[in-house]
């Protein structure tokens, strides 16, 4: 059996959020899903918001305070992320995408991922599709088929269980990604010793 | 060990009075800072180039040969120059000729340039930066060091039979630093050559600087240099002097605040307790100084930034004047009685020329094709 790394990501900004409450039912259903493939998983939370004057700071300096620095590690060495945004003016929001922006851009490559994201109405559902799904194939992560959409009438429910079933399908599908991989490897020591020699960078190679 | 000042050569205005200094007198001031930097005991000086607005150093041995004619100890150097967009013939060139007007007190950081627009008015990309500095640093090396030069490469027009004039100040090159914030190839390229590896040391937090320095440490004994302690380390500083420590808070926050670079974004208060930037007393200074050998080892060059920011010429001045007067005299004792015997000193020419059994003449005297006769060599 392996432990897997689930890191959330959230960046729901109210307390409580829509946003962090659709990460929970999605990092529960994540756990219980590699719990039935015979992985064990502890998830770790990263709320953006806790993050907001260090994201600002981060896009001035060029580097992460400590604590920033800590949630960006988190989220890096994960075997999987969740990554749950609200929809702000049609897309995801600028605190969420801050924090994709500050990442190293080859940090995510081959991780996978569950995108999510909340609105007050449906007509904002293709925003996982249409802004964060493209913001993750450059990042070359892997995405998981099904996103997750809540909005608000999705919460009062009223007997549907239209939310739920998306997000055991989700859950799955991010489970089935993660199990048989090999775990999460951190990100190459840029300072380990060279694998190219200088004389081959000499030669132009 | 070496201390000194580099400086951007920005043209910023200041905050507290709105004015922005001319492009003469910014360029003045540099002359009239580093002509300061020698009267209070530094010994490095060194400028940066470049060659967009807001900066005025596009032409770095301008200034440096007005300097070394008005100086007689200062050994000048520069912060950075441009590898990767400069013409490796012209740096050759340049800095030969500033060894031979400065008698020698000349010595240079490899740099590639961090702004993108800037590279292809020089028919460059940013993206070719490392192979640039790999490439272009390569044959500078080889004009200095072989008379006649034939060479092809990737990025620049080929040389055939080519002799880079003057030749080198007795036939030794300057030395040779390599500046990188955050490129391993960078400390790589420094450690394979056993030149020196400078960390700029401003803008991040320590944890940078060690990485990369243990890195090309351990690659400069990889190389066969010598022992991991006995490479070649030059870091930046930042600091701001006022005898209270609160006094100095007070008089750098506004420049602080809207700094190129770092302005408005953390505080003063957390900037300086995640950078090695320093805020107050002399002996804060002092203190925060000491203690980058803790996680860089012995090293054989400090290099403050004074002059940025907007800050005013009168302001900078007063500050080389605590820097010479309080600071360094006090770090040239500690460094010297915590630095073991086997841990050299920072290149000079003189010590380069010891190197080398004494300098020679390497002139390179024409010949005429139709007579076959030489100049003859002027008796020295």
């Amino acid at each position: 059996m392996t432990t897997r790394t689930i890191a959330v990501v959230s960046a729901g900004l109210s307390n409580p959020s829509s946003t962090r409450l659709l990460a929970d039912r999605l990092a529960t259903a994540t756990v219980e899903a590699l719990r039935a493939r015979g992985d064990d998983a502890t998830v770790e939370v990263v709320e953006l918001r806790e993050h907001a004057r260090g994201l600002a700071d981060d896009l001035t300096t060029g580097f992460a305070n400590p604590e920033l620095q800590a949630a960006i590690d988190t989220v890096v060495g994960a075997d999987a992320v969740i990554a749950v945004t609200p929809v702000f003016s049609a897309s995801y929001s600028g605190l969420f995408k801050t924090f994709f922006d500050v990442i190293d851009s080859d940090a995510l490559i081959g991780t996978p991922v569950l995108l999510a994201a909340t609105a007050g109405t449906a007509r904002h559902s293709l925003v996982v599709e249409f802004a964060m799904r493209p913001l993750f194939a450059y990042l070359r992560a892997v995405p998981v088929p099904t996103g997750v959409f809540a909005a608000g009438e999705d919460w009062a429910g009223g007997g549907s269980t239209a939310l739920a079933d998306r997000v055991d399908r989700a859950a799955g599908e991010l489970a089935d990604t993660v199990g048989g991989r090999p775990a999460a490897t951190r990100p190459v020591d840029p300072f380990a010793d060279p694998t190219t020699s200088f004389e081959e960078l000499l030669k132009g190679s | 060990m070496q201390f000194g000042i580099f400086t951007v050569g920005d043209v910023t205005p200041d905050p507290t009075t709105g004015r922005t200094p001319t492009e003469a007198e910014r360029l003045k001031s540099l002359v009239t800072i580093a002509l300061k930097a020698e009267e209070v005991g530094l010994d490095v000086f060194a400028q940066g180039q470049h060659h967009n607005p807001p900066f005025v150093v596009s032409s770095p041995t301008t200034t440096l040969g007005y300097i070394a004619a008005k100086t007689e100890k200062l050994v000048l150097s520069t912060s950075t120059t441009l590898i990767t967009t400069t013409d490796p013939v012209k740096i050759a060139e340049d800095f030969a000729t500033l060894q031979h007007v400065a008698d020698g007190r000349v010595d240079l950081m490899m740099g590639r340039g961090n702004t993108g627009p800037v590279y292809p008015w020089f028919g460059r990309d940013i993206r070719d930066g490392i192979p640039l500095a790999v490439e272009n640093y390569q044959l500078l090396r080889r004009l200095w060091r072989e008379d006649v030069v034939d060479w092809s490469g990737q990025f620049r027009t080929p040389l055939q039979g080519f002799t880079s004039t003057p030749r080198p100040l007795d036939g030794v090159p300057p030395f040779v630093w390599h500046g990188s914030i955050r490129s391993p190839q960078i400390a790589e390229q420094a450690a394979y050559y056993g030149d020196g590896f400078f960390h700029n040391h401003i803008f991040w937090p320590a944890s940078h600087t060690q990485q990369m320095v243990e890195f090309y440490r351990r690659r400069f004994e990889h190389y066969g240099h010598g022992s991991a302690d006995q490479a070649i380390v030059g870091l930046g500083g930042q600091v701001f002097m006022r005898k209270n420590s609160q006094d100095a808070v007070k008089e750098f926050r506004p420049y602080f605040d809207v700094a190129p670079v770092y302005g408005h974004g953390p505080s003063l208060e957390e900037f300086t307790s995640q950078t090695p930037l320093t805020v107050g007393s002399p002996q804060q200074v002092i203190e925060r100084t000491l203690g980058f050998r803790d996680y860089v080892g012995d090293y054989q060059r400090q290099l403050f930034l004074m002059d940025h920011a907007g800050l005013p010429l009168k302001t900078v001045l007063e500050q080389l004047d605590i820097l010479g007067e309080e600071v360094v005299p006090v770090l040239r004792k500690e460094f010297a009685a915590l630095k073991p015997a086997h841990v050299p000193d920072a290149p000079t020419h003189a010590s380069l020329v010891a190197a080398a059994d004494g300098g020679h003449d390497t002139t390179v005297h024409a010949v005429d094709d139709v007579t076959g006769r030489t100049v003859e060599p002027a008796t020295r």
